[in-house]
């Protein structure tokens, strides 16, 4: 699906990441974790072309990502749901039109896709929120609307950033199961968390590796949990 | 672009219209310039047109015609007039030449000595009207010709004082085109400006559409679409009112000479009608180019 072979990525003033590899195999479920600053949403946005490595390369779906145009990339977010930390929305449309918002930029036939809309929202407990404005949402919903948002047009990998960071416990519980759902349907996932409790709890009904990022590199932390 | 791209661009896309939020007061604005701008325009394109028209008439009706004066003794003028007819007549390259009659030079001094002259009692010279031919007959050569045959004869074919005429009338034609120039690049320079403050004021939409995997086209049609309807809506509200201030302005007449001939004739009355849809070209290319910079920027 994505694969990371060495790829390096420094900002201005050093080495952020450097001689990294990862393979993302299909329907496999990857926790990655590290201190705050170690460069997890940068490897998250690597990972699906916002940022380019400075070194090495990164394939998706098997065509390197330096090569794409914009269209391309364009085309390649389609396939890979992204959750940010701090999600955003097109503040002036309901969250319906946010969680399909995918679809229509895609020129999907909204009216063939309804059906599917009202039961992905039925999914994530936002059906009686549907008209509601972005701002008006809770933390909670926000994350919800956004994991919503990232699966609508079925993609094949879905890259989590910290979707649990702005929530309480139960609420962290609710989303981790519908990534666990995803899961079990043959998606990819990956969850960039520091919440270990929350690893913990999800390796108990999964077969998920953890990476560690440390020393600008990934590590296969999975003994010390 | 094909008829059926251009008309989904004009119908648009409504779900694709909204992703773009409301704008307030900076699309009245837009409207506001685009209408003042196609105003002005059509003033300049009137004033250019008008002035052609009269370059192009002084320079080929005054070239045409040319005036013999006679002036000599009452009693060799007849003897005189007739000699030059003759020889005018003899001339290749002119198509006719005339004597005016007395009343008819004395409606030509009525505007300077009034109606009561008695033309009888000056010596007023007598008046040849020559209408050229084409080619023209050789100016030089005849007044060679007349300076042997008729001594008062004197050839005045309007050259020196229609020179600078059709000058004048040339550079306000050149004047108008350069401020039609300068209205189309302000009008670039302000849509330019406009989408790039819009595009900044939605930053954040941009960033939203990118990440769930819109195209730069996608994205930029949004905008352009809008700018383009603005300019091209301004831009109409605009024209119409400059063809109607046009139109209200007083016909053309007898004394009126240059000013009041600024107007449009005719076809004339169509060229005007451009002004919107290069406004609205303007827009386009100006916004287009706008959002191609914008999201080039962007990962």
């Amino acid at each position: 699906m994505i694969e990371l072979e060495h790829v390096g990525y420094s900002y201005g003033g050093g080495d952020l990441l450097s001689d990294l590899s990862l393979r993302l195999a299909p329907g496999s479920f990857h926790f990655l974790t590290g201190p705050s600053g170690a460069g997890k949403t940068t490897l998250l946005k690597l990972c699906y072309g916002a940022l380019m490595p400075t070194t090495g390369r990164v394939q998706a779906f098997d065509m390197d990502m330096a090569s794409l145009d914009r269209d391309q990339v364009a085309l390649t977010r389609r396939r890979i749901g992204v959750v940010h930390q701090d999600c955003q929305f097109l503040d002036h449309l309901p969250l319906a039109d946010n969680i399909a918002l995918p679809l229509t930029v895609s020129g999907r036939d909204m009216s063939e896709e309804s059906s599917n809309l009202a039961e992905l929202m039925q999914w994530v407990g936002l059906s009686s929120r549907a008209d509601a404005l972005p701002p008006e949402l809770s933390g909670g919903e926000r994350q919800r609307a956004a994991l919503a948002r990232a699966v609508i047009m079925s993609p094949d990998v879905i890259l989590a950033d910290e979707p649990t960071g702005n929530v309480d416990w139960e609420m962290s519980q609710r989303l981790l199961r519908l990534l666990l759902e995803l899961n079990k349907m043959g998606k990819t996932v990956l969850i960039a968390s520091h919440d270990l409790a929350l690893i913990r709890a999800a390796k108990s009904q999964v077969q998920a590796r953890v990476l560690r990022i440390s020393d600008k590199t990934l590590h296969l932390a999975g003994a010390d949990l | 672009m094909s008829r059926g791209t251009i008309r989904a661009f004009l119908v648009g896309d409504a779900q694709a219209d909204r992703v773009v939020p409301p704008s307030g007061f900076t699309a009245h604005l837009t409207l506001f310039v685009s209408a003042a701008m196609a105003f002005l325009a059509v003033f300049a394109l009137a004033l250019s047109m008008a002035s052609g028209r009269l370059a192009d008439r002084w320079g080929e009706e005054l070239a045409l015609s040319a005036t013999l004066r006679i002036s000599a003794p009452p009693d060799q003028r007849a003897a005189q007039t007739r000699a030059a007819l003759e020889i005018l007549n003899q001339t290749p390259g002119i198509a006719s030449a005339r004597a005016l009659t007395a009343e008819e030079q004395a409606a030509l001094l009525e505007p300077w000595f009034g109606p009561d002259l008695p033309l009888e009692s000056l010596p007023v010279p007598q008046l040849i009207e020559i209408i050229a031919d084409d080619p023209a007959y050789d100016a030089a050569g005849l007044r060679l010709r007349l300076s042997g045959e008729v001594p008062g004869a004197i050839l005045d074919d309007h050259t020196r004082w229609r020179a600078p005429l059709v000058d004048a009338a040339n550079s306000l034609r050149r004047l108008g085109l350069i401020s039609i120039l300068l209205i189309v690049g302000a009008t670039a320079a302000m849509v330019t400006l406009a989408a790039h403050a819009a595009l900044a004021a939605n930053a954040q939409v941009i960033e939203v559409l990118r990440l769930v995997g819109a195209k730069d086209r996608y994205i930029a049609q949004a905008f352009v679409r809008r700018f383009t309807l603005r300019a091209l809506l301004g831009a109409g509200v605009g024209v119409v009112l400059g063809m109607a201030g046009v139109a209200l302005l007083p016909s053309a007449d007898d004394a009126g000479g240059f000013l009041t001939g600024l107007g449009f004739q005719g076809a004339g009355w169509l060229v005007p009608l451009v002004i919107p849809i290069l406004g609205a070209a303007v827009a386009f290319g100006a916004t287009w180019a706008a959002a191609r910079h914008r999201l080039s920027e962007l990962s």
